[in-house]
């Protein structure tokens, strides 16, 4: 089913049109939420202690300082989760009694500028009786811990058991078993627009505007409104232009709930804009895994069986809506990876820790179980003597649909396929040759694998299993062609990056016969768009475009059926396109726009056979849709300083059928750049007091263009009838398996040395570390 | 902190009269003083270059400069950067190659490219990347802004070339 169809020029889709958000963007017209004035800008008073008892709260006289004693009857974020031995912890909006985590917000100034604001907060006199804190995932394990939560004595507040019936017997009989630990410190997503809040409360209505970063509004307005107690429909949510958010913006922040009752509270306008260290405190953290990978190997390499212990650091509280369980759930559910591996056993813990929350991030988990089932693949590779490519197409999976050892059912893909188009691009001999004669001149080059699956497009099937209270999935759009035959689409999706404006207006052109430049996507507005999840875990284009698509088919049957009213003529001779109804064979045709005004204003005409005016609604829930593919990085490390440099990326992948070439591209290039960045560079840093050691960009380094080489792309587009657009997700694959290809890679150079980097970020001082081990080992 | 001054700020060829507490940064002065709200600040630590403006020829992290220093001097934001509806070598350029996703980045990659070419058309490929790598963008890995950029780059050297040619230099 694997075809090059890209760019066949006769349909909107495969296209590679112009962005229809850019214009704005470009000249300094985006509209972002820093940009709105307010009457009172708010600065929030964070703890500087990792854990503590507040004693005492003092403000200067008469200052406009609000605390947790304001806000009673105010409830707490306390998201929920119905299966996993799941224990709901509750994060007070802001805390009376306890503090904990660094940064975290326990009262807020008010004032009529922002400088006025933090001079105000730096005033405010905070006393908290320290604590002993936990900082580290396996240290809050350990017998005699502090506990972060009184309700979770253990400091475990998810847990996923599983073992398939024929684990131990494929266990026993396994000719071989590799065991490692895979390692990853924790990261922040970093958008270049930190979170922003402007809530303005309306007079007249009694209504709250907010406005603000995120990447799910109407969630946020059903959040916000159980948790003051107010009508849902009393507050609107607009997510204006959103300056990135790779799921940091996804869940619900204390400060907007603040921004909200300050402005019912002061019947005002009240603004809150985030400042960098601030985020890289508070702005949710991710990715803090240690996983111990077991894999049993037959005598032929192919993996048997895979058991792992997987522990998930989620900082100091739950997020909603997917709570804590997103992390250590997603990396159990989706482990096996692409291999055909039947037997499995994994254990995988949430746990609560004295740090900053956790949130999803781009891949969510699973550029953490890539890397270390990736690892697993190589080490095993050297361990039967074969090559790494080797050891891959001998467990790739390779019939559909099938199901994994979790039950997942994979839609058809290409994983052996991509993996075959990485290799032949990359010219494996070639490389091997290179690098020989450079180990002879003491240069280490290395070159890396990844094959993997990202599971997109999932409706609320997926989040079901995984037993939350608060169930997403679906996507409604209503479509509208107004009487001049401009269209409007609104949808529940949030996109702030993806281009969805453009994608779904290809997807909807394709249909009706108009230009996608006379289709306006609305967006981001519970006033105006209906109710949806909003834009994460690479959904937007299967879930919102499906929907698309079968509103725009139904509108397409009300253009075809107006057309043979107005033209005489059987709608299935009538042909939509280039703005017109033509009636094929002849010369007569009407233009589209009048054909919609006439639903309109001349409804008298068709007799009681069409509803009058052009509205069409369309509702998609799809059960998901494996995208896959190869990355490969080649390297060379500096075994005297440790450093590594990128010397070329490449990637065959596949995520079916694509809408527009450029923007898919663009995804894959971000998300690999992001990844990168995970493997060498970023991780965040606390001391052992709590404290954060990385709260500035230049200590939290997200890479810039000297970091990222030019990355080389290979498509293939498996068409699977998972998606009735037939298009697959493609923004977290980029993410997912570059830190494997870059870690293998690196560990490929450093084979001459004996040491195993399995820790990421790999950072100079690490893979310093480990040679200088190396040596006294030797020595 | 106490105290304001009266400064006047020169905007993309417009003059200000703003009253400021000494302590004002330069970009908030644009953003909020001034109205030009398309110069975004993404980080106030002078790293991630969202906020660059071009003051008096040169490229300048207006999170790091006061506002009272940029008084007269010339200052360039992305809204001086077309002229009417036509577009900027550089804004085309971002476009075809879709060198911006989110965009909140962009106004900042375009002022400094902007200083850069003026003054240095002919910038090596390896010099234009070390400029590059000043500000940060989180979306688009790069790659197409440096597409992007050379495309500009390779444009505003022939219309400049042509501009040679025309007046018979």
């Amino acid at each position: 089913m694997s075809a090059p169809t890209r760019g066949s020029g006769t349909t909107w889709v495969g296209r590679s049109i112009r962005r229809l958000e850019d214009p704005a963007l470009v000249r300094g017209q985006g509209h972002f939420t820093a940009d709105l004035p307010a009457v009172h800008w708010l600065r929030f008073v964070r703890s500087p202690i990792a854990s503590g008892r507040i004693t005492r709260i003092k403000s200067p006289a008469g200052a406009s300082v609000f605390t947790g004693a304001d806000l009673q009857g105010v409830k707490p974020i306390k998201p929920m989760l119905h299966k996993f031995n799941y224990i709901p912890v509750a994060q007070p909006i802001l805390p009376r009694d306890v503090v904990r985590f660094v940064g975290e917000p326990i009262a807020v100034a008010v004032s009529r500028s922002k400088e006025a604001a933090e001079d105000l907060a730096d005033l405010v006199e905070v006393e908290i009786t320290p604590l002993t804190p936990a900082t580290d995932a396996r240290q809050a394990l350990a017998t005699g811990a502090p506990i972060v939560h009184a309700e979770a004595p253990g400091n475990v507040i998810v847990e996923g058991r599983v073992k398939t019936p024929n684990f131990d017997a494929t266990w026993a009989a396994a000719h071989r078993r590799i065991k490692f630990e895979a390692l990853s410190r924790r990261q922040n997503a970093t958008p270049l627009e930190a979170r922003a809040g402007h809530a303005a409360y309306d007079t007249a209505s009694g209504r709250v505007t907010l406005t603000c970063t995120t990447q799910m509004p109407h969630l946020l307005r059903t959040a916000i409104a159980d948790l003051l107690g107010m009508p849902e429909s009393d507050l609107r949510v607009i997510a204006p232009d959103v300056g990135g958010g790779f799921g940091q913006k996804m869940s619900l922040t204390p400060e907007y709930v603040v921004l909200v009752w300050l402005a019912r509270h002061l019947k005002s306008s009240v603004a809150w804009t985030e400042d960098r260290r601030e985020n890289l405190m508070a702005g949710f953290h991710s990715r803090d895994q240690v996983i111990a990978l077991e894999g049993a190997f037959d005598k032929e390499a192919r993996l048997t069986g895979l058991s792992a212990d997987i522990i998930a650091n989620v900082g100091a509280y739950s997020c909603f809506p997917t709570t804590c369980g997103v992390e250590p759930l997603m990396a159990m559910a989706e482990l096996p990876g692409p291999y055909d591996v039947q037997a499995y056993a994994c254990v995988s813990r949430g746990v609560v820790t004295n740090t900053c929350p956790m949130a999803p991030y781009r891949g969510v988990s699973r550029p953490v179980i890539t890397f270390a089932l990736e690892r697993l693949m190589d080490k095993a590779a050297a361990a039967f003597g074969i090559d790494p490519v080797d050891i891959r197409r001998r467990n790739l999976i390779e019939h559909f649909p099938y199901t994994s050892a979790m039950g997942l059912i994979f839609d058809e893909a290409s994983y052996r396929e991509t993996l075959e188009m990485a290799v032949r691009e990359v010219d494996v001999p070639a490389f091997r040759a290179r690098q020989t004669a450079a180990r002879a001149k003491g240069r280490f080059l290395g070159i890396g694998f990844a094959t993997f699956s990202e599971r997109t497009g999932y409706g609320s099937p997926a989040f079901a299993a995984r037993g939350m209270e608060i169930t997403p999935g679906w996507e409604t759009v209503e479509l509208t062609m107004d009487p001049s035959g401009l269209v409007e689409v609104r949808i529940g999706s949030s996109p702030h990056g993806q281009g969805l404006r453009t994608t779904l207006a290809q997807i909807i052109a394709d249909e009706i016969g108009v230009a996608p430049q006379q289709i306006r996507v609305v967006h981001g507005d519970t006033d105006r768009s209906p109710y949806g999840w909003g834009t994460f875990a690479s959904r937007s284009l299967v879930i919102s475009g499906g929907a698309c698509l079968i509103a725009a088919r139904k509108l397409r049957t009300k253009l075809l059926t107006l057309a043979s009213h107005l033209l005489e003529a059987s709608a299935t001779d009538i042909v939509l396109d280039a703005g017109m109804a033509k009636v094929s064979g002849t010369d007569r045709s009407v233009s589209i726009a009048s054909m919609s005004r006439a639903a309109y204003y001349q409804t008298h005409r068709f007799k009681g056979e069409i509803e009058p005016g052009m509205t069409e609604t369309g509702s998609y829930d799809p059960a998901g849709t494996f995208s896959n593919a190869c990355h490969v990085a080649m390297v060379e490390v500096d075994a005297e300083t440790g450093r590594v440099t990128i010397e070329k990326f490449l990637v065959a992948e596949d995520a079916g059928r694509i809408i527009n070439p450029m923007i898919a591209d663009g995804q894959v290039h971000g998300g690999i750049a992001q990844g990168i960045g995970n493997a060498l560079l970023e991780e965040i840093i606390y001391n052992e007091t709590g404290d954060i050691l990385t709260s500035t960009l230049a200590d939290y380094m997200p890479p810039t263009a000297r970091e990222i080489p030019a990355i080389e792309l290979h498509h293939m587009e498996t068409y699977s009838d998972a998606s009735i657009t037939k298009a697959k997700g493609v923004g977290e694959g980029g993410a997912i398996g570059a830190p494997a290809a870059v870690l293998n890679a690196i560990n490929d150079a450093l084979t001459p040395f004996g040491v195993q980097i399995d820790e990421i970020p790999a950072t100079p001082r690490k893979i310093r570390a480990a040679l200088r081990g190396a040596m006294e080992k030797r020595a | 902190m106490t105290g304001t001054v009266d400064i006047t700020l020169n905007v993309n060829g417009r003059d200000h009269a703003i009253r400021v507490e000494p302590r004002r940064t330069l970009a908030d002065a644009i953003r909020e003083d001034c109205g030009q709200t398309g110069t975004h600040i993404g980080c106030e630590h002078g790293v991630c270059g969202a906020c660059t403006v071009i003051v008096g020829g040169d490229p300048v992290r207006s999170c790091l400069m006061f506002a009272a220093q940029a008084e007269g001097v010339p200052i360039r934001t992305v809204e001086s950067l077309a002229n009417g509806d036509t577009l900027h070598p550089l804004q085309r350029a971002f476009m075809d190659h879709h060198g911006l996703q989110c965009g909140f980045c962009t106004p900042g990659f375009l002022m400094l490219m902007t200083a850069v070419l003026e003054r240095e058309p002919s910038i090596s490929d390896d010099d234009m990347l070390d400029v590059l790598a000043s500000n940060l963008c989180r979306c688009t890995g790069y790659q197409n802004i440096v597409k992007a950029v050379r495309a500009a780059a390779a444009e505003m050297r022939a219309s400049c070339a042509a501009v040679i040619i025309r007046e018979g230099g």
